[in-house]
């Protein structure tokens, strides 16, 4: 009898905290509403502008007569700020960006039984800490990369192993110091690659998540950093600049994108990349559709659309980035058969995906937050 | 009986002023006075440490982390950078300008201030990239100081510690020619026009009384062409204190004050701080007008 009332208090206790959340979920699809206005990083949503080859919106427009417009965002911050000001359908948010939302209840739940495609959705994404929350879906997955180890192959005849040779002062196999010639990234999130390095090299801190730093932790983060500052001449923001840096500045070790990789790799720079074996930082993006959406039909549509594998793989061979949808990993004439792998397919596991820092935290009780890590990485480049 | 509206207009004088002037005056008032309340109103409430949330209550604690050891870095290398750059326009813009306008005519004059004019047509941004190649390690500059055997003469300004580093492009070097190169003919004109506004009768007058060419420069035509000088001063200060491309792209990742406004409003949300620095360049310039102006600086423009 006890146990009977224990699990209806459980069973009511669970569905009175997702009750508010599905209350407002979509049940059924109407017709589209003429158009949908997607807040997007720039080369997300493309429809042939840029390159003729690379068009994912104009059969969409053909098919459900949703006019797609969209407006790109420069950063995670400025599209939470979008959102928060509304008028937007849908927004590509990366993990430092999709809770805030959620939290800011500026998102929906979606309900995954519109969305046929959500079947194709890699398992490992469906439920990820970044775009769920208490079992409710806040967006479907669409594409993610990892923070590769792009280095100099005429320097390192085999991959670096380990992430120490950006981050501690050390002969490179061609016998000259890696002073000046390693960069990072210059955004505080980068703080977090020191975190998962040290989480190896000093496993007696006990850093469990890198996202999640108490204050001891931090410190030590900020040492190896400020001891990094003499290393890297500069710290690289743009994707073109460090391209660029790779070629003409003599840097042959840094943090990077599969994006520059592939650059430099379509230009035979002799550079490759590596995820060493401490593990590496990533980012995933999710397709998130705002609270208040004027277009949901033409927004689930859109949903939907984003994970057929044509799209999904057209947009990893645009983006250098890694497909939601295994299924796009075959069979697509821009992405290759080998795409998914050169950008980074199978390391998923070795991957801490990108989030806020925030001040109350799961591993640690209390974190750093955020802001902190921001004004201490600029005191940091600033020595 | 209705009146026309132009009766009334003559009649009023005043409201046809009001009504010819209100939009623009609006767009002054609303746009431009108010954004800058906000961004005073911004720099008074503070981000608190611990959850990263604005706290919208009044507090100098912003202005009070001005002064931590890395953002009162930040003001003074700002400072020192635009110092440097403003002192260094001067020294080559004032020849050029002299020459333009004192001895260059017709063709030549022309030629002149196409070539002062020129630089300004293209894109700022095409240009810093351009310069990036420039100073770059395997760039233009190592590869003529190489096939003339003077990589030595690189490295050993490279060394130089503080402004040196690991190739020009990512040294303070590098970032002050850069801004000495974006913005020289902003001292170039105003000087130009300063001297040619020196009427040709003082000079004359000043040799007839028997002075040489150097006193006649110096107590007669630098005189006379010195608020020019302090009017291109204002426009290379100002505009290194306030950029944040050029340092971005070539120099070594120790902030200015416009990447700091840039980087705590864009990057962590800190709006506190990044209008307090804002603050801190309006202050800077304030009080920069204020000493041009007393030189003279506005009788030149």
């Amino acid at each position: 009898m006890k146990s009977l009332k224990t699990a209806m208090i459980a069973i009511l206790a669970t569905t009175s905290s997702i009750a508010p959340a599905l209350a407002d979920m979509a049940k059924a699809l109407g017709a589209g509403e003429g158009q949908v206005d997607i807040v997007a990083w720039p080369g997300y949503v493309e429809n042939g502008s840029s390159d003729k080859a690379y068009d994912w919106v104009t059969d969409f427009e053909k098919a459900t007569s949703c006019k797609v417009n969209v407006k790109t965002a420069a950063s995670s911050d400025e599209m939470v700020t979008l959102m928060n000001q509304g008028g937007f359908d849908l927004v590509t948010a990366s993990g430092d960006a999709s809770l805030r939302l959620v939290a800011g209840k500026k998102v929906q739940a979606i309900n995954t039984d519109l969305i046929p495609n959500w079947k194709n959705v890699d398992e490992r994404l469906q439920s990820a800490p970044w775009n769920t929350v208490e079992g409710v879906h806040y967006g479907t997955p669409y594409q993610w990369g990892p923070n590769v180890l792009a280095y100099n192959t005429n320097v390192f005849k085999e991959a670096p192993k380990s992430w120490s040779v950006v981050f501690e002062e050390q002969n490179l196999p061609d016998g000259k110091s890696n002073k000046g010639r390693v960069q990072s990234y210059y955004g505080a999130i980068a703080m977090a690659d020191a975190a998962v390095y040290l989480m190896s090299k000093k496993p007696e801190l006990g850093i469990k998540n890198p996202y999640e730093l108490n204050k001891d932790q931090y410190a030590a983060v900020v040492a190896l950093l400020t001891g990094q500052r003499a290393l890297v001449g500069r710290y690289w923001g743009d994707a073109a600049v460090q391209v660029d840096d790779f070629k003409n500045e003599g840097v042959v070790a840094s943090s990077s994108w599969p994006y520059q990789v592939n650059l430099l790799q379509a230009d035979k720079k002799p550079i490759a990349s590596t995820i060493p074996v401490e593990g590496a930082t990533g980012w995933s993006d999710t397709t998130m559709m705002h609270v208040d959406a004027k277009h949901p039909n033409c927004a689930y549509m859109w949903l939907n659309h984003s994970l057929e594998p044509k799209v999904q793989g057209d947009v990893a061979a645009w983006f250098g980035s890694v497909p939601a949808v295994p299924a796009a990993c075959k069979g697509n004439a821009l992405l290759t058969d080998a795409g998914c792998e050169t950008n980074g397919f199978a390391n998923f596991d070795k991957i801490y995906f990108w989030r806020t820092p925030t001040g109350k935290c799961e591993a640690e009780g209390t974190c750093v937050p955020y802001s902190q890590w921001s004004k201490d990485y600029v005191a940091v480049q600033g020595k | 009986m209705p009146q026309p509206l132009s009766t009334l207009f003559f009649r009023k004088p005043g409201l046809l002023t009001a009504v010819v002037m209100a939009p623009p005056l609006l767009w002054l008032v609303v746009v431009y006075l108010g954004s800058l309340a906000a961004l005073l109103l911004q720099s008074f409430y503070a981000l608190d440490d611990f959850s990263g949330l604005i706290i919208h209550e009044f507090t100098l604690s912003t202005y009070a982390h001005l002064f931590d050891e890395a953002n009162y870095q930040i003001i003074l290398r700002t400072l020192t950078m635009s110092a440097a750059v403003t002192v260094a326009s001067v020294i080559i813009a004032f020849p050029i300008a002299y020459y333009a306008a004192r001895f260059a005519t017709g063709k030549m004059k022309a030629f002149f201030y196409l070539a002062i004019m020129m630089p300004l047509w293209s894109s700022y941004l095409v240009k810093i990239y351009a310069w990036k190649l420039i100073l770059a390690k395997e760039g233009i500059i190592t590869w003529v100081a190489t096939n003339l055997h003077a990589q030595w003469l690189i490295d050993g300004i490279l060394s130089i510690p503080a402004i040196g580093g690991s190739s020009l492009s990512f040294s303070y070097i590098g970032t002050f020619l850069v801004f000495v190169y974006i913005w020289l003919p902003y001292m170039i004109l105003p000087i130009q026009s300063s001297l040619e506004r020196v009427p040709t009768s003082f000079i004359e007058a000043s040799a007839d009384l028997g002075a040489t060419p150097r006193q006649t420069f110096r107590n007669v035509i630098f005189p006379l062409a010195f608020p020019g000088v302090v009017a291109g001063s204002i426009f290379t200060f100002s505009l290194t204190l306030g950029d944040y491309i050029v340092p971005q792209i070539v120099g070594n990742s120790r902030l200015m004050i416009g990447q700091a406004v840039y980087t705590f409003q864009g990057t962590s949300g800190d709006i506190p701080l990044a209008a307090a620095f804002t603050v801190v360049a309006m202050i800077i310039m304030g009080i920069y007008l204020t000493l041009a102006k007393r030189l003279g600086a506005f009788d030149a423009l």
